[in-house]
């Protein structure tokens, strides 16, 4: 057998191929594997809210601004108070995200509730899709994060989220969002606005843990996400969630 | 068969070469893991869980506020959180020597989740607080813990 130069290349161009392949699979093998207890795949985090309960007095709001130092004038939840006369355009109001609450509303002829909103933690997100460096990324565990020292700050993500839930972090200049508390909820703490809540309108659940009572919540109510049509699979469920309601 | 082998030897060494520079170029700038999970760095998950706490939940206070435990059971607040109206005391909970926690403030407390407002829950106790209280603070007369009277 006669080896000629064009035999060495294409040999050699496997070589390379090989080479490439084990690399990233020493880089996947070789990784440290988590030091404790917590099973991200035993757990796959959402959020139920119940319209009915929410009496809108913010602490959800402040909660989470404290507990994740949100700078002043972003939110990473927020209520919205909603009010839907026949026939008009539906008013929506959420003075500094709610805050401080609401100012009292006097009218009750006019149908008016809250909607408490937060990231939906969408196991479809466009806002991971779009990013260009696998910056932001949902978790084995179902929660949709942002790797801070990976984002470049381009913003894809913030236009790319149907919900509006996605910020550039004026300091650090990296994008900024819910992580459902994440740092609370793998240590089995539930999340600062859940914890907050004074009435359970809002609750974190897990829905692989087959004793959550998010399974009887979805099997006896009316439930909806927000902008089914966007096909997020949005796992933030609201009960009795008004029409009107974007 | 390596009868003219020498012409192989120079495209070889460029072929290593390369090869070399493509590995070490790849481990510098790939992150230890990439890919575990997906296209992310598995590190992310770590450092997000580092960050620090500042609620630390109610199950925590009741181990040493028995008195005010208690008395919130039997009442109506029942099922809203210590930090609900004291706010985050992790530090004060961790160290409660070194961190007093300083008392809510009772005038603007009652009114965020109290002011009668149409959009609330029509079961929801909500009283015109200004109209209610006559100016008195709230916990003039109602006890905080178990605010039935
Ligand atoms: C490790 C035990 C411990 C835990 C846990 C703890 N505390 Fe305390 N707390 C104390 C002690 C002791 C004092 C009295 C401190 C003093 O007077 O200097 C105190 C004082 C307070 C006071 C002030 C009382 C006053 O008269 O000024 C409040 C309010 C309070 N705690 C709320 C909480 C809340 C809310 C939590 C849950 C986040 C909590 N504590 C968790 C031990 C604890
Ligand atoms: C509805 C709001 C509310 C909730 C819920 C609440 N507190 Fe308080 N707490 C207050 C207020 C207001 C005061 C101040 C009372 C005053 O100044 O007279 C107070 C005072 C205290 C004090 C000081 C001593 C006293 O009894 O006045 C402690 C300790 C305390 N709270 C602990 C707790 C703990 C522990 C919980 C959870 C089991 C809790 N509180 C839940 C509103 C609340
Ligand atoms: C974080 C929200 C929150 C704060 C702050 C708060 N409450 Fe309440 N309060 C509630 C909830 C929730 C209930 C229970 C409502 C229900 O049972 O449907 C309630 C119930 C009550 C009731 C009804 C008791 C009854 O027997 O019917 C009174 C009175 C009351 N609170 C007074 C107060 C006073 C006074 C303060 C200030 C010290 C206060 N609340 C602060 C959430 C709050
Ligand atoms: C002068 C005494 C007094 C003061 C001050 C006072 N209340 Fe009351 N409050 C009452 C009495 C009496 C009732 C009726 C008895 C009951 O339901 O426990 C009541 C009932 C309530 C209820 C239940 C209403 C319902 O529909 O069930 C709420 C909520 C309430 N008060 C909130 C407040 C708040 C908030 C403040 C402070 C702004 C306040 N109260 C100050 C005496 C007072």
């Amino acid at each position: 057998m006669e080896m000629t130069r064009r035999d060495l290349f294409t040999i050699g161009g496997k070589l390379l191929v090989l080479a490439s392949v084990g690399a990233t699979l020493e880089q996947i093998v070789g990784a440290e594997p988590a030091p404790d207890a917590y099973k991200m795949a035993d757990h796959w985090w959402g959020m139920i809210i119940d319209i009915d309960k929410c009496i809108g007095c913010g602490n959800c709001v402040r909660a989470c601004s404290k507990e994740n130092k949100v700078p002043g004038g972003y939110f990473r939840t927020w209520v919205e108070r909603y009010q839907v006369a026949e026939g008009k355009q539906p008013k929506v109001e959420s003075p500094d995200g709610a805050m401080e609450g609401f100012p009292p509303l006097t009218d009750e002829n006019i149908k008016s509730f809250f909607v408490p909103k937060l990231c939906n933690h969408c196991a479809d997100s466009p806002c991971t899709q779009v990013c260009p460096v696998g910056a932001t990324f949902i978790s084995p565990d179902g929660v949709v994060l942002v790797d801070p020292d990976y984002c470049l700050g381009c913003r894809y993500c913030v236009q790319a989220c149907p919900y509006g839930c996605r910020y550039l972090h004026p300091e650090t200049n990296t994008v900024d969002k819910c992580t459902l508390c994440y740092h609370r909820i793998t240590q089995g703490l539930t999340t600062a606005c859940c914890e907050n809540c004074p009435t359970q309108a809002r609750q974190l659940v897990d829905f692989k843990d087959p004793k959550d009572p998010v399974h009887e919540f979805l099997r006896h109510n009316m439930v909806q996400v927000l902008k089914p049509y966007m096909a997020t699979n949005a796992k933030v469920y609201y009960k009795n969630l008004d029409g009107s309601v974007r | 068969m390596f009868r003219d082998s020498g012409h192989l030897i120079r495209p070889a060494v460029v072929l290593l070469l390369g090869l070399g520079i493509f590995l070490a170029i790849r481990a510098a700038v790939v992150p230890k893991g990439f890919g575990k999970y997906g296209h992310y760095r598995p590190q992310a998950l770590a450092l997000i869980r580092s960050k620090p706490i500042s609620f630390a939940g109610q199950d925590m206070c009741l181990m040493c506020h028995d008195d005010q435990g208690k008395a919130r059971a039997a009442g109506k607040h029942a099922h809203v959180a210590c930090e609900a109206c004291h706010g985050p005391l992790a530090d004060h909970a961790n160290d409660p020597a070194a961190h007093k926690p300083v008392l809510p403030d009772v005038a603007n407390l009652c009114r965020r989740c109290h002011e009668k407002d149409a959009a609330k829950p029509k079961g929801f106790p909500q009283v015109v607080t200004a109209e209610h209280s006559g100016g008195v603070l709230c916990n003039g007369c109602h006890q905080p813990h178990n605010p039935h009277l």
